[in-house]
């Protein structure tokens, strides 16, 4: 070594070494940990959002049904009906489903090509109502029903109910599963912290026995863990981010289609809610914030190690 | 400066390694720790820098009871002494620049007031053409210099060295032991732990001798 090297020393380099293999293994499983947590953060927002539109859709809608029958003109039933019940407050419309439309909704399920007037088909009347300020459907149902014996009114109440609960059940599920999620990822990061900081006990100690202060040397490994704890959290989240975008992306090519109308009503248009990606941001949040003060705690704990070592178990 | 006061140390249930040892250690002293290997040097010395509590007796570091020491009084007391450990200790991750310049930086100090500071005690140490080599690449007597180095960044009032030529040479061990001498003529005790007689032989100076566990002063 002839090394005539005396140009001034480079930059100071930090105090923990960097990174090592330890800090990979760290990043890698706070990333996986990150990533489920976010997509089960992403699960329980649109179980929730989508609750929240099928109610809201359902409720905002009523419908009078009137049944055909024998020497019954069901053109002016349907007028009559619909007069009546456009004429409660909290109705905004009140719209008759013409012969066409009724056709175009029963296409599907018998055919092209049939004569209303041939079968005993029940017409429509779909009432549109203000959700705010909902009308009186007791008193509507009354009305309807004296005026046009064979008219029900269904105002969705029992739907909505049904839907409610189910929504309620499995948002409750979704928060249960998103609570194991989040407890894993706690202890995950905690470990995985714990492990990478082990291969750095004799960096502490060399700190501890050249004069540095306890919270100086747990300032220096807090900020390297949890660059590597966020450095993981963000990964896992953007892998989340993209599946959201993805999910999403492909739900609008492919559920547009009738066939899958049934999945779209159930879960709206895919798209994530903004309380996903607050979901998202918070989870990496949480992560750099316990890869924090489990680094601190640790380096803390060794310190007192040290500091109260004894050769003798005795006291 | 450092009193001990009938101290007695034990690992686990084994018998004392050190029993009963009383001595002083005065300002600005020059003095050699020695006993044969596993006579519990070593020991003694962690006794002395607080990486081990004794399992009894009184020890006194710069006027205070080490046992009824506050936890955050003991960076202050460790800043004033200065340890070159027998397996050196360095940060393999730094530079030697950086090695020796790490009790300053722990200190918070600013990297710019002390680059000459360092600088020169390598220089002096023999190493000013190797600033930025990392210590794996050194030989155990450069490691040795390094360790020395860091120990004397800050001007500590005592200076503990572990068998400090244990690695090097004879011609070395003579040069370290010229800057160990210097040392303690500008103001800082010293305690040499060694089990080298040669290396005692070359200085006439105080020696602490320890065997079975007792200690004995000569000087
Ligand atoms: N950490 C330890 N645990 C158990 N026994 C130890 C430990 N350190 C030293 N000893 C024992 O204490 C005795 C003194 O060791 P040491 O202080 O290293 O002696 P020296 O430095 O004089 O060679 C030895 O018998 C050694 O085996
Ligand atoms: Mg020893």
């Amino acid at each position: 070594m002839s090394d005539q090297d005396t140009s001034p020393p480079p930059p100071t380099s930090p105090i923990v070494p960097p990174g090592n293999i330890a800090g990979q293994a760290m990043a890698l499983v706070v990333a996986i940990m990150s990533f489920l947590a976010c997509l089960t953060v992403g699960g329980v927002s649109l179980v929730g959002q989508s609750a929240a539109t099928w109610q809201s859709q359902i409720s905002r809608e009523a419908t009078v049904q009137i049944r055909p029958a024998r020497d019954f003109d069901i053109e002016t039933a349907l007028v009559e009906a619909q007069a009546i019940a456009a004429g409660y407050d909290g109705v905004r419309s009140a719209r008759i489903i013409d012969r066409e439309e009724t056709l175009g909704l029963l296409e599907p399920w018998l055919g092209g090509g049939l004569g209303l007037d041939e079968l005993p088909v029940p017409r429509l009347v779909v009432i549109t109502i203000d959700e705010a300020a909902p009308p009186d459907f007791d008193g509507m149902r009354v009305a309807i029903t004296e005026a046009v014996p064979n008219a029900t009114l269904d105002d969705h109440r029992a739907w909505v109910g049904r839907l409610v609960a189910m929504a309620r059940t499995t948002t409750l599920a979704g928060l249960g599963v998103l609570a194991l999620v989040m407890a894993a990822l706690v202890m995950t990061v905690v470990f995985a912290t714990r492990g990478a900081l082990a291969g750095n006990h004799d960096v502490i100690e060399v700190l501890h026995f050249v004069g540095a202060r306890a919270g100086f040397i747990a300032r220096q490994f807090e900020r390297r863990f949890m660059i590597i704890g966020l450095q993981g959290a963000a990964a896992g989240g953007a892998a989340a981010v993209a599946v959201f975008v993805v999910t999403g992306f492909w739900a609008s090519r492919n559920l547009t289609s009738a066939e899958n109308e049934q999945l779209s009503a159930f879960f709206g248009d895919f798209s994530m809610g903004v309380s996903a990606y607050v979901g998202v941001a918070l989870v990496i949040a949480l992560v750099g914030m316990l890869t924090m003060i489990t680094t601190r705690i640790t380096v803390l704990r060794v310190l007192y190690e040290i500091d109260e070592k004894r050769a003798d178990p005795a006291m | 400066m450092i009193r001990f006061d009938n101290v007695g140390l034990r690992y686990g249930l084994e018998p004392e390694v050190l029993s009963d040892v009383s001595f002083h250690i005065p300002a600005q002293s020059f003095q050699f720790l020695t006993g044969p290997s596993g006579a519990g040097k070593t020991s003694l010395l962690r006794l002395l820098f607080m990486s081990l509590r004794p399992t009894r007796g009184q020890i006194t570091l710069f006027g205070k009871d080490v046992l009824s020491l506050d936890r955050n009084e003991m960076p202050m007391l460790r800043r004033r002494i200065g340890v070159v450990f027998q397996d050196f200790r360095l940060l393999s991750h730094m530079s030697i620049f950086e090695n020796v310049a790490l009790p300053l930086r722990v200190r918070g100090k600013d990297a710019a007031s002390y680059r000459h500071d360092v600088t020169e005690l390598l220089d002096w140490v023999g190493l000013g053409d190797k600033l930025n080599a990392l210590p794996p690449v050194l030989s155990g007597g450069e490691k040795q210099r390094v360790a020395i180095a860091r120990a004397l960044i800050d001007q500590p009032e005592i200076l503990l060295a572990d068998e400090p030529t244990g690695n090097v040479d004879p011609s070395m061990a003579r040069r370290l032991l010229r800057l160990f001498i210097e040392l303690n003529r500008s103001g800082t005790a010293v305690i040499i732990a060694t089990h080298d007689l040669g290396l005692m032989e070359q200085v006439d100076a105080r020696r602490m001798i320890l065997s079975n566990g007792h200690l004995d002063v000569f000087g």
